[in-house]
């Protein structure tokens, strides 16, 4: 029987007020409430699932961070995870950490604990990025199921239904493979108290990057080291949004663009270079 | 309180204060409240009585992970699948 390897990650919690550092270099974190991903928990529900149904035998979580990413783990395992898998990044490394950095450690994972199947989230709420699944799938060179909203095993194949843009899609790949989950594959358990208590007695494995032959760097374009591609720049608060305005129906008070322009014909605005919100827009010019 | 029963008791409470700390209006909030719901029955005896109170307290934990579920559910539906969202909602732009 198999293994599955779950990714998990500790992001801030999705009913924090989101604050911008007043340097706006990034987002506060420190002192801010953290929990786990919420795409990650469906994937370890989805996981302890075939568990429970007695299709694998065993359900390893993995985070890569600082020591409060166990904090996720211990989460994972009292969700009903066998073992946890600490890799452990800190600093510099972690603040440049990122998908890429991150699908190499699961693939290296994934092939030292032989796992069959890795599932992780679609993607994390605090960087949206919708990559680590799909770039472990091809640095491990497997088939690749994302935006599961159903996951089947048979026999040695899984049939996957994956929420697209047009719809449902059904595939059926070969074993080992990568599933992402989406928000329709199952409803995660809560981790109560008891097991939490329980989980207290898994183990967690900890270990460093460098172990599993992972490089932290972000390599800039030629493969020399010129440091980081990606790196943030500029974190900046979502201007307030204005009150629209009651107007009442009479043409004379819209701005004289609107009433100059026939739709039909954007040559009638070629005169007006200024560009209008839209609330300048619907209001009556003048006051 | 009958020895089994206390230590049932006590699993309980310890278990509603843990959840309660996510609680939408404040863990103080519910922690007050929970107090005094433990309080106003610390006077029965009746074990039936008190397995039914347990039974009950154990409903108020299936409603609270039922609410947590659905505040989270919710928040990443907007976040996610917001035009989907609406239209089972029936509200939005019917021009998308």
């Amino acid at each position: 029987m198999s293994r599955v390897l779950v990714g998990v990650k500790r992001v801030i919690d999705y009913a924090v007020k989101i604050r911008v550092k007043p340097d706006n270099s990034g987002v506060v974190t420190d002192g801010v409430k953290h929990s786990m991903n919420p795409f990650c928990e469906i994937a370890v529900e989805e996981a302890v699932k075939l568990k429970e149904k007695k299709l694998i035998k065993e359900v390893v979580a993995v985070s890569c961070g600082p020591t409060q990413a166990t904090e996720t783990i211990r989460t994972a395992l009292a969700m009903g995870c066998d073992r946890g898998i600490h890799v452990e990044v800190t600093g510099k490394d972690y603040e440049s950490m990122g998908p890429l950095q991150v699908s190499k450690i699961l693939a290296a994972l994934a092939k030292r604990e032989e796992a069959s199947l890795v599932i992780v989230g679609k993607q994390a709420i605090d960087d949206d990025c919708n990559q680590t699944g799909q770039m472990t799938a091809a640095l491990l060179d497997w088939p690749q199921g994302t935006f599961a909203s159903e996951v089947t095993l048979e026999g040695d194949k899984v049939k996957v239904v994956r929420e697209i843009d047009g719809g449902l899609e059904t595939i059926k790949i070969n074993m080992p493979a990568v599933l992402t989950a989406d928000l329709r594959l199952n409803t995660p358990r809560y981790a109560t108290l008891p097991n939490i208590m329980k989980a207290k007695k898994k183990k967690i494995a900890n270990m460093k990057p460098a172990e599993l032959g992972v490089d932290m760097v972000s390599r800039g374009p030629g493969g020399g080291s010129e440091g980081d591609i990606l790196r943030g720049l500029l974190a900046v608060e979502q201007s307030s949004r204005q009150h629209g305005g009651l107007i009442s129906s009479s043409r004379t008070h819209l701005h004289p663009a609107i009433v100059a322009t026939d739709f039909h014909d954007s040559s009638s605005l070629k005169g007006y270079s200024e560009t209008l919100s839209f609330t300048e827009l619907i209001q009556p010019t003048g006051g | 309180m009958s020895n089994p029963l206390r230590s049932e008791v006590l699993k309980l409470y310890r278990n509603l204060l843990y959840l309660g700390r996510e609680y939408p209006k404040g863990a103080d909030y519910f922690r007050e409240r929970l107090k005094f719901a433990f309080t106003k029955n610390k006077d029965v005896t009746d074990p039936c009585e008190i397995r039914k109170l347990v039974a009950q307290g154990d409903c108020v934990i299936k409603e609270l992970g039922n609410l947590y579920y659905l505040r989270e559910y919710t928040a990443m539906k907007k976040l996610y699948h917001k035009q989907e969202l609406f239209a089972l909602l029936n509200i939005g732009r019917s021009t998308d």
